[in-house]
């Protein structure tokens, strides 16, 4: 269910559906950062670049930032982790998607991985 | 089997009114209406109903809900918190880069003299001779000791004392005419470092050390351009080690039209040795409550005075002690504004008066030599410490360390799992306070350890005698260690579940 | 003095195993290039002499004890219980480091957790957190938390905040992007027609202060409204003894209260350490400075308190922390807790009905002098201002050789209030004490 998704070298998922994207953190970033015990949301409307910041996920020692994998407008936040944090964990490609974007250039994701190619770079990455 | 030399805590007290497993019951849980712990003088002037006075759109409904508890009970309760505490007075505290050293009961003494802990910041200075003369001369004492032209006494703590340096700074080059936004600070720096650049409205920009754990220079001179305002270093650095080019990156950053500011974390090693002015410092923070033998106060309070090079002066906050010569030697001492120039205010009143009076005395008592011998001790005690637990816990960088080392246990997880953490867990129950774990980030399972010059050569025997018994129960039965601390009045806390959805408060008011 | 236990057998022992000749060939990394320090410094003292020398010091200083204190502006003379101060030195609370390490600091971290709830259950807030240095620089991050959280530029703060406090935020702010308006005050309280103005969609914050700093109560619900229509957050800063008598700012709409702890049970120490408070809305808690203290559980199911929500915190997020504070004022908070368990519900009560009554007193005797008049007609709580016939500082000296401290000038903070007296009367003053007072200031006036 992974395979049609897009990912970042940061290690975003992204899934182009109509005119949205949504965005969440992939399987292995949630292992690397264990139990998460807060994910700070963007603000409805805000306009993001891809690359900026524009969410951050915390565990109780560290705070990592979710950078959008396209720019465009956020026109969903995922409000159930404000009670349920843990669905990061749980389930990283469902109940725990972070936000979703109204990408202003949808070409951008092309430039972006797809699964064979992010399990190499995640791979290459802990050498 | 199990040779611990610590005694099992006694079984926890129930707690009356709260369900589950308790140590101590919280002072909500002990309350019973119409109990009290102190009691005013019976009112002495006509009582009239308070409505008449305050209109009572502006007065409370309801009291406030504070608990009800007797003296006795009240001593009780606090006297089993206190004892469920580690401290500096009951167990070493090697904890690394807080010089943890002993606090002489002579200053506590000194401090609450009347005159001193019952002075109104508002007195007439006429009425505050004494206490301005000690605080002038502290100024002259740090002065000398850091080799700086100014000080400033106001700042209440080391992250409080970077900030009010910034912001001089910042002062200083908008009054050049020269706009600089930029603070560079190592990989290794203490996160007070960025987190008051930022405060101060200025850009962070962090640089890589060398496998040496040193300031890059060739790092340093890419990251140093126009709009770089101030380098900050910690020296010795958070390693423990000395920065031998400091004189180097003192003249590139100056070259760059940048200052240099000494992060004061680790003065402990320079006393009477080294003086940060001599070191082509333009600025420097000191912990009083660390050097200079200010308790902790479990997280506060300290101070931390700044000390800037005769150009900054005319920036440094107010009010400013002044002296002033009335003949034969006599002086008088008065407050007063700083110029046009100053920064502004930090704080309300002077300073944190109470722990200044403190750093004085213990100052005092020192004198030069004793100085000295504060950074001796500290230096030889931190390499005496780290030659006994070489063998198993190698320092990251193994050269000749100052006040502290920093060890690392990066083969313990590899070869066992067992990690920095849990061998500092495993240490309280050992009867131990644990060193600084995971800190600077530049090192693996960092362990930061620094005894001080206050504990005997007994003491770091005994701690590094602990050490390798952890090392051993880490080969032998390394759940043990990873499941540590099993003697300590509760085991590993979750905090997952505290910062999922946090408890700060109890919750009386609401169901009264 | 010195600390130090080292003897010469033991330097020996352990240069030996350090595997170095000297003390000074630990020292031989250092480059030569590098001064050695001469140090032009008196030699140590003893205890004795110490002793001696300090107390000398100590000695030619105006105190509470040696005068009756009739000065206030933001700093108070309260009676301190006993227990206090024997908790609050106990070695194990005062020589123990930040809690980190919460198993072995479980004393220090369920102290902190009913102090925070004391603070809640006196400002009717619903989170706090575990110090700021005091109340001024509590009142700065409180600006800087609203200017972060609203991404707006100004604030709209009452000119009857305590002067140091607002040239504290003043400071705070220099750097950054926010913009200081001062709303007017029109008799003693802040002017709501003016304030009018100077609150749009543009405003992070508005800040008042609760009595303000000339003593007079403040418009705090309709100011809390102005701020809300706005879209601003409103914080106040109040006398925290006061709230014995006055509705909680939890109750009026204060997204943020923040206050000077010292009246909690600390000393006057010249100004410092004192006890910066800062309580806010639940919602607010992880955007706010500080440390937080939080109840949990240990794998056995045994209650135990940890530090919690650090990521918010310098050694976490650095650069992009909510404050750059580590070291705060714990002591003063645990001080704080023991003064208000020992007081308890009616004893905190009694304190301030205390406070209004005597200060009410000395008010109406002090007015009633030819030549002395009230500075303003607003109602006030321990603290009010006086026009004096003669020039206050004068008025001082004179008071000062007498046995008073007297009452603040208020050209110390604007020199348009030439002849203004700031008079707090606490719990501490007796009648007579009031009344000697009364009768002093009239032979010095008249």
């Amino acid at each position: 269910m992974t395979d049609h998704l897009k990912y970042t070298k940061t290690h975003e998922w992204l899934r182009l559906e109509d005119q949205q994207a949504t965005v969440g953190i992939t399987d292995h970033a949630q292992k690397e950062i264990s139990d998460v015990v807060y994910v700070e949301l963007p603000k409805l409307g805000r306009q993001v670049s891809q690359g900026e910041e524009a969410a951050v996920v915390e565990s109780v020692k560290s705070a990592f930032s979710i950078y959008a994998p396209v720019g465009g407008a956020i026109v969903q936040v995922n409000e159930a982790l404000a009670k349920d944090p843990a669905a990061v964990n749980r389930s990283p490609y469902k109940e725990g998607w972070i936000f979703a974007i109204k990408p202003s250039d949808p070409s951008q994701a092309a430039g972006l991985m797809d699964h064979p190619q992010y399990e190499s770079w995640v791979k290459g990455e802990k050498h | 089997m199990e040779a611990d030399p610590v005694k099992v805590q006694a079984p926890p007290a129930a707690g009356r009114h709260s369900p589950g497993r308790l140590l101590e019951p919280l002072l909500s849980d002990l309350s019973e209406s119409g109990r009290k712990g102190f009691q005013f003088p019976k009112l002495d002037v006509p009582e009239v109903p308070i409505e008449r006075l305050i209109p009572e759109r502006f007065l409370r409904r309801e009291d406030v809900p504070l608990p009800e508890v007797s003296e006795r009970d009240l001593v009780k309760h606090f006297l089993r918190l206190a004892h469920l505490n580690f401290s500096v007075e009951t167990n070493f505290y090697p904890l690394g880069s807080c010089t943890m050293k002993y606090n002489p009961k002579v200053n506590e003494e000194i401090a609450a003299l009347a005159g001193f802990s019952k002075v109104h910041p508002c007195t007439p200075d006429p009425a505050l001779q004494g206490i301005l003369k000690l605080l002038f001369d502290l100024e002259e004492l740090f002065k000398e000791i850091l080799g700086m032209d100014a000080v400033t006494l106001q700042p209440a703590a080391g992250a409080h004392g970077e900030l009010t340096a910034l912001l001089i700074a910042s002062a200083y080059h908008r009054a050049r005419g020269s706009h600089r936004t930029k603070v560079v600070v190592p990989n290794s720096a203490h996160g007070t470092n960025p987190a008051s650049a930022a405060l101060a409205g200025l850009t962070v920009v962090e640089i890589e050390s060398t496998s040496r754990g040193r300031v890059s220079l060739s790092a340093l001179q890419r990251a140093m351009d126009k709009e770089a305002a101030v380098f900050m270093l910690t020296n010795p650095n958070t390693l423990g080690l000395f920065e031998e080019e400091v004189l180097e990156i003192a003249s590139l950053v100056h070259e760059k039209g940048a200052l240099m500011y000494m992060d004061g974390a680790n003065l402990n090693a320079l006393l009477g040795l080294f003086r940060p002015g001599d070191m082509g410092f333009d600025m420097v923070h000191v912990n009083v409550h660390k050097t200079f033998a200010i308790p902790h106060g479990s997280g506060g309070p300290g101070a931390g005075p700044v000390g800037v090079q005769a150009a900054l002066k005319p920036f440094l906050p107010g009010p400013i002690v002044v002296r002033e010569p009335q003949g034969a030697g006599v002086f008088r001492y008065r407050l007063a504004s700083p110029g046009s120039d100053s920064i502004g205010r930090v704080r309300s009143f002077f300073g944190n008066v109470g722990a200044l009076v403190r750093a004085y005395a213990y100052l005092r008592a020192l004198g030069k030599e004793g100085l000295r011998g504060v950074s001796e001790g500290a230096i030889l005690n931190a390499n005496y410490l780290k030659a006994l637990v070489r063998k198993e816990f190698p320092a990251a960088v193994d050269e000749p360390c100052l006040h502290e080392f920093v060890a690392t246990a990066k083969e313990w997880k590899a070869k066992t799992g067992v990690r920095a953490l849990d061998i500092a867990k495993r240490l309280l129950d050992h009867g131990f306070y644990a060193p600084t774990i995971y800190f600077p980030l530049i090192v693996e399972e960092a362990l930061m350890v620094e005894p001080t010059e206050t504990e005997s050569r007994q003491t770091l025997e005994a701690f590094a005698q602990a050490l390798a018994a952890i090392a051993r129960e880490a080969e032998e039965t390394p759940h043990r260690v990873q499941t540590a601390p099993h003697r300590m009045p509760v085991s590993r806390l979750d905090e997952v579940a505290a910062a999922r959805s946090p408890n700060v408060r109890w919750r009386t008011g609401a169901s009264s | 003095m010195d600390y130090v236990p080292i003897t010469p057998n033991d330097r020996k022992v352990m240069l030996e195993r350090i595997g170095v000749d000297s003390f000074e060939d630990l020292l031989s990394g250092i480059p030569p290039a590098i001064p050695r320090a001469r140090l032009k410094l008196p030699a140590g003292l003893s205890e004795t002499e110490l002793l001696k020398e300090t107390e000398r010091l100590a000695r030619s200083n105006a105190t509470v004890g040696s005068h009756l204190c009739f000065l206030g502006a933001g700093a108070y003379d309260h009676l301190i219980p006993s227990v206090v101060r024997y908790v609050a030195g106990r070695g194990e609370f005062l020589t123990a480091y930040t809690p980190y390490q919460p198993e072995a600091s479980q004393g220090t971290l369920q102290a902190m957790y009913e102090y925070q709830s004391l603070l809640c259950d006196l400002t009717g807030m619903e989170a706090a957190n575990a110090s700021l240095y005091d109340g001024a620089s509590a009142l700065a991050e409180a600006c800087v938390l609203a200017l972060r959280l609203t991404q707006r530029s100004k604030l709209a703060v009452s000119a009857g905040l305590h002067p140091e406090y607002r040239q504290t935020v003043e400071t705070y702010l220099k750097r950054s992007a926010g913009a200081v308006g001062l709303i007017p005050l029109r008799g003693g309280a802040t002017d709501l027609e003016a304030a009018r103005g100077l609150i749009d969609d543009q405003t992070a914050a508005v800040v008042a202060q609760m009595p303000n700093a000339f003593g007079c109560l403040e418009p705090v619900e309709e100011l809390a409204q102005r701020a809300h229509k706005a879209g601003a957050l409103f914080i106040v800063v109040v006398n925290p003894i006061s709230l014995g008598l006055l509705f909680p700012p939890g109750a009026y709409g204060a997204d943020v209260v923040v206050g000077e702890g010292q009246p909690l049970g600390n000393e006057l120490n010249f100004g410092g350490p004192y006890l910066g408070l800062f309580a806010c809305r639940e919602d607010l808690l992880r955007k706010i400075p500080g440390r937080i203290v939080g109840m949990t559980q240990d794998g056995h199911g045994r209650r135990g308190f940890v530090l919690t929500l650090q990521t918010r915190e310098q050694h976490i997020r650095r650069s992009k922390a909510t404050s750059n504070i580590c070291t705060n004022e714990a002591m003063m908070a645990l001080t704080a807790c023991v003064y208000l368990a020992a007081l308890g519900k009616e004893g905190f009560k009694e304190a301030a009905r205390q406070n209004a009554l005597k200060a009410h007193y000395a008010h109406d005797r002090l007015i009633r002098l030819k030549g002395i008049k009230p500075l303003f007609s607003e109602p006030f709580f321990n603290e009010f201002a006086l026009s004096l016939p003669e020039d206050p500082e004068l008025v001082n000296r004179k008071l000062l050789d007498a046995g008073f401290l007297g009452g603040l000038p208020l050209k110390r903070w604007d020199p348009a209030l030439k002849t203004g007296w700031l008079v707090s009367v606490t719990e501490s003053r007796t009648r007579e004490e009031i009344d000697h007072f009364v009768e002093t200031v009239w032979k010095l006036i008249r």
